[in-house]
């Protein structure tokens, strides 16, 4: 789905198994949290959950604006 | 005397659970569980399941390494001869588990390993090169055929009898090139195939090039303040009560739902139809799988400049490649024409 969505806009993969994205051929990762929940983190407050979010979704804007010429994964400081 | 063998399975095989039990800690078991009474029919008297390592689908895949490490330390204490991973079918964690593990055994204790997957799989691309794995169908239903297969090639590698080809054994192909004497020279071969082709009748090449399927990266995106941002997903967000009715597993079809006006995702209004994870975060707050309410807010403040009104959904479990090729194509004409510059797609 993701390298034919590629073909035609840039696309950022945002996953927790950042090894199947490589294997697939994503070119922009951004890891997440855990497979059940990657945008969320349930042991947390609903308010440090959406920040948590908001950073992960500034992740992946920042790979959309980077220029990039291979497979580039995105981590989170 | 039999051969010692470990076997590996995950938390759904061992009959502790399904999804809830996903995060399951490795631990090992003396004797057969599970699929390993199979394995213990196709050996005979040849060889001996000492011992079984079960480990979570959701634990392994989020803690590669550390999962590899502990449950080399769990096997080594059972001397074992040779190491069983699956049989995984189509379960992508479960595959990449196989894998991973297969491949650390090899490495770390140099003893002979054998999975088995479905083609699809991911954990075939990631793990061929490193060991062989037994070409399997799809689910367990093949579980009979999947078994005997394993083990005979098992038990060749520990008897190390030369092995066949690909095809005669029923092995994944890894690409490894063998030298072998042939009577005719290189260039006599050469022209053969040659001919044959321009006939039109088979032939078998001596050295298949490889298959790049790489998509090169698009140009970034200049100016993130006037973007369209869409959301596309193969975590299974759907509105409550699935109205497109996506299956839960194998997705023979995506939706594309209007969020005009949706500021947040409620778990009055979604849930996921997805089968391969727990549902309960996803149900709870659909945002945890798609980030509805951080991009409006973002479009809000003018970060971007709009949330596509409208997002894609399949369910990425067991789905077929080729289905899952074709949502990715008509999703994309349907986002250009649209006129969205750019795509965040979340994966569970």
């Amino acid at each position: 789905m993701l390298k034919e969505i590629e073909r035609k806009l840039p696309v950022v993969h945002m996953c927790t198994i950042v090894p199947i994205s490589l294997t697939v051929g994503a070119n922009r990762i951004v890891p997440t949290i855990a497979i059940p929940h990657p945008l969320g983190d349930p042991t947390r407050t609903r308010e440090e959950e959406k920040a948590l979010r908001r950073s992960l979704t500034e992740k992946a804007l920042e790979a959309l604006q980077t220029e990039i010429t291979e497979q580039t994964v995105f981590e989170m400081k | 005397m039999a051969f010692r063998v470990v076997h590996y399975i995950n938390q759904f095989y061992a009959g502790i659970g399904g999804e809830e039990k996903a995060d399951h800690q490795p631990e090992i078991r003396e004797g057969v569980v599970g699929p390993g009474a199979a394995f213990k029919g196709a050996f005979k008297a040849d060889a001996e399941i000492v011992a079984t390592v079960i480990c979570g689908d959701s634990y392994f895949a989020s803690n590669l390494e550390e999962a590899t490490a502990k449950i080399i330390d769990l096997i080594k204490p059972f001397k074992p001869d040779a190491f069983v991973a699956g049989p995984a079918f189509n379960a992508g964690r479960y595959g990449t588990a196989c894998g991973a593990i297969c491949e650390a055994v090899s490495k770390q204790l140099g003893i002979p390993v054998v999975s088995g997957m479905y083609p699809e799989n991911p954990g075939v691309d990631m793990f061929k090169k490193s060991h062989y794995i037994i070409e399997t169908p799809d689910s367990a239903a093949g579980m009979r055929k999947a078994v005997p297969a394993m083990a005979a090639l098992l038990m060749k590698l520990l008897k190390k009898e030369p092995l066949g080809k690909p095809e005669e054994e029923g092995y994944i192909e890894r690409g490894i090139r063998k030298n072998k004497f042939y009577d005719k020279l290189a260039a006599e071969r050469c022209v053969d195939m040659f001919v044959a082709k321009l006939k039109g009748l088979p032939f078998e090449t001596e050295y298949k090039m490889p298959v790049f399927d790489r998509v090169l990266p698009q140009p970034a995106v200049k100016d993130m303040k006037n973007a369209v941002i869409a959301i596309v997903t193969s975590g299974g967000i759907v509105p409550k009560g699935n109205p497109d009715r996506i299956e839960a597993s194998s997705a023979s079809k995506y939706g594309e739902y209007d969020i005009t006006g949706v500021d947040d995702l409620s778990s009055d209004g979604y849930r996921t139809a997805h089968g391969g994870y727990d549902a309960t975060y996803a149900d709870e707050d659909s945002d945890r799988v798609i980030p509805v309410d951080v991009l409006r807010d973002m479009e809000k403040e003018g970060v971007i400049k709009k949330l596509h009104n409208k997002f894609y959904s399949t369910v990425g479990n067991g789905t077929a490649v080729a289905s899952s090729a074709r949502f990715g194509a008509e999703i994309a004409d349907k986002l250009v024409a649209d006129g969205v510059t750019a795509v965040i797609l979340t994966s569970t």
